[in-house]
């Protein structure tokens, strides 16, 4: 009896000093990230630019992506004596994937009095951050958020949200050019996911540039996220013999419906979106099918220009690997933020954020690019191509 | 005329699927009175055993498909004697329960253990085209192998419940669980022998799917597994030759609205459908009038 008091009591110790741990782990991460900032904040010789980056959990493949690209711009652009004569020095938190993690990072790199934030990476934690940085007068930029509605909200254009990235309706609107260009398509079927504001949303604008410039839409159907069979529609879809089929869709149904088109002797061109970016797709249409299919993306690693060539050279040496959209797309953040500090003459976050709103002409990896009135840029889409197993740039669509 | 052909083909092809998994529904319904909700995840492990055959251990598509069949029979047979039978002479609910637990382990397990992401079969059959009629009609050598080999196990099935002693057993059961004890049948082993009976038809059809779709997932068993069971009161639950019909036209059903119809109310319209048909006759197409409803 005495003795299971003892362990109790040797128990109950135990999981108070586990729960001190607990409690503790945190605070002194947070202590070491402190003294790194609050050791350079004295001396004003550096620029401090804050990351907002998913680094775990669910989304964690985008933002560490990210960040590995703005790490090389950083180290080339203080090998080549910084801006306005200070390098650039990176705060890195990880929002965890988490729209509310994502508020407190934000606030807190409001705190630490950085120039501009960089990141998130996906477009609901852009929009988690936005009040935040607004209301801290502190530019936001992101590489990779491509919603419609991340920089433009009910109140008109959100003033402090930059991207890089082109938004989702002009990527519909890219592809419906090539179509009606390069493929001299006049009719177009068209094969949505119904539950997803992606696919619709390309949809909508594939439709409307499509129309606009001659072409006809000749029918409009839907399919559910986790579908596998898509024979009945498909065949349907065969019946109308249009020039394209637009399947603006995510891999995983993409890989699938491009495998069943082609087994029911369907040979018309399949086009699509970014979300074609992915291994799976070939995997799982096999590489016999993958004839004539097209996506609009931010970036093709095999791109011939010559900024393309000096980033993947410069990412391959680095990291020894080849450079994703991402990686490219972290890149480019750096280099138009970099690009406005110079602009601005300044590191006052207000004037950084008028000198972003007025960039004319940057050029990017992921192409040059002009900031419209609504933030979002004015730049050219990729065009690549599934052959076999393989991507293949086609031609890029300026806009 | 060439495009209705071709759907009805689609989906004779997507309703023998939902008809092999129906038969696992209505069998174990049929003995126990109890909805195994672990039944789309007992297909998930068959596709998942199937591609552990095919791609890791390198064997072909019927050793893969027999090894599939056993692996998915066993274990049936342990679900139902880990989970089931303890719970056997408790309430309905009880059990019912004990089923949707089942099923998130089965599917959590191989999340743990597989990962969660999408997998795609290697090309264990060459899958050969045939047209016809100009190019109007496809068949895939993939398509005839499913219904070949939904076909064969049909009969098979028929074969043993009608013609075999563990066939009567199991008819017995289902009949009056005490009379059949009481004319010294073991009911326990007739109940494993249906679980493990349905369960291979379950592991049969995931494999089939994987190889047919290419694509397999640890969460691919929950909504064929709905629909089957949708299938299975439909056509009647407790009745095998329902569960078939059942699967059949609501493969058929699916198809025909979204290629005549509109495809975004593909399950909307196949379902108001069932519940028409459903409220005519409330016991399924084939079912028999006995009064008791889950």
């Amino acid at each position: 009896m005495y003795f299971r008091k003892v362990w109790c009591f040797i128990l109950k110790r135990l999981f108070i000093l586990l729960m001190a741990i607990m409690l503790l782990i945190p605070l002194a991460a947070g202590c070491g990230t402190d003294t790194s900032t609050t050791g350079s904040s004295g001396n004003d010789d550096t620029i401090k630019v804050g990351l907002n980056y998913e680094l775990s959990n669910d989304l964690a493949q985008y933002g560490q992506a990210s960040v590995e690209g703005i790490e090389l711009a950083v180290e080339e652009i203080n090998k080549a004596g910084g801006v306005l004569g200070k390098e650039i020095e990176l705060i890195k938190q990880d929002n965890k994937s988490d729209p509310a993690e994502t508020t407190n990072v934000a606030t807190k790199l409001a705190k630490d009095k950085v120039v501009a934030i960089l990141g998130p990476a996906t477009s609901g934690n852009v929009k988690a951050a936005r009040p935040v940085v607004t209301e801290n007068k502190i530019p936001l930029i992101s590489g990779s958020a491509t919603a419609d509605d991340v920089t433009v909200t009910e109140n008109g254009v959100a003033e402090y949200i930059f991207r890089t990235c082109f938004n989702d309706s002009f990527q519909g609107g890219s592809m419906a050019k090539f179509a009606v260009n390069d493929l001299n398509a006049k009719t177009a079927v068209m094969y949505v996911e119904t539950t997803s504001d992606y696919s619709k949303g390309l949809a909508a604008s594939f439709k409307d540039v499509f129309t606009s410039n001659g072409g006809e839409i000749l029918a409009e159907e839907y399919y559910q996220g986790k579908d596998k069979d898509f024979r009945s529609v498909l065949t349907k879809l065969k019946g109308y013999n249009a020039d394209v089929i637009y399947v603006p869709g995510y891999y995983n149904e993409v890989g699938l419906i491009i495998k069943q088109a082609r087994e029911m002797g369907i040979t018309a061109p399949i086009l699509g979106g970014d979300g074609y970016d992915s291994n799976v797709v070939p995997q799982e249409a096999g590489a016999a099918a993958l004839t004539d299919v097209y996506f609009t993306n931010h970036y093709s690693a095999d791109d011939t220009a010559q900024k393309v060539v000096d980033f993947r050279e410069a990412f391959n040496a680095k990291y020894n690997k080849d450079p994703n959209s991402f990686h490219a797309s972290g890149y480019d953040e750096m280099y138009f933020l970099a690009d406005a500090i110079k602009r601005a003459n300044s590191t006052d976050p207000v004037k950084i954020k008028d000198a972003l709103a007025s960039t004319k002409d940057f050029e990017a990896v992921t192409g040059t690019l002009s900031i419209d009135e609504n933030h979002n840029p004015v730049k050219s889409v990729v065009i690549v191509q599934w052959k076999g197993d393989k991507q293949e740039f086609v031609t890029r669509i300026e806009p | 005329m060439a495009v209705l052909l071709q759907q009805l083909l689609n989906g004779i092809s997507l309703g023998s699927i939902y008809a092999l998994l129906a038969l696992g529904y209505t069998m174990v319904y049929g003995i126990i009175n109890l909805i195994n909700f672990a039944h789309g995840d007992v297909y998930m492990i068959g596709a998942y055993i199937g591609f552990i055959a095919t791609a890791l251990l390198g064997l072909g598509f019927i050793p893969a498909l027999l090894l599939s069949m056993a692996i998915s029979a066993l274990l049936g047979m342990a679900i139902e004697k880990v989970a089931y039978r303890p719970l056997r002479n408790s309430s309905r609910i009880a059990l019912l329960i004990t089923a949707i637990g089942m099923s998130l382990l089965l599917e959590y397990t191989t999340m743990y253990i597989a990962g969660p992401d999408t997998r795609s079969f290697p090309t264990v059959l060459t899958n050969r085209q045939f047209s016809f009629m100009s190019g109007q009609i496809n068949i895939s050598s993939m398509q005839l192998y499913i219904l070949l080999i939904s076909i064969i196990l049909m009969i098979l099935l028929q074969f043993i419940v009608q013609r075999t002693k563990i066939g009567k057993a199991m008819r017995a059961v289902s009949m009056d669980k005490g009379a059949a004890q009481l004319m010294g049948i073991n009911v326990d082993t007739t109940i494993s022998a249906t679980f493990a009976i349905g369960s291979a038809l379950a592991g049969a059809a995931g494999i089939l799917v994987g190889i047919y779709y290419n694509s397999i997932d640890p969460l691919m068993g929950i909504t064929p597994g709905l629909k089957a069971f949708i299938a299975a009161v439909f056509g009647g639950i407790g009745s095998i030759p329902g569960a078939m019909v059942g699967g059949l036209l609501l493969g058929m059903i699916e198809t025909l609205v979204s290629g005549y119809l509109n495809s975004n109310y593909r399950d909307a319209v196949a379902f108001v459908i069932l519940i028409i048909i459903l409220l005519i006759k409330p016991s399924g197409l084939l079912g028999k009038n006995t009064g008791e409803k889950v």
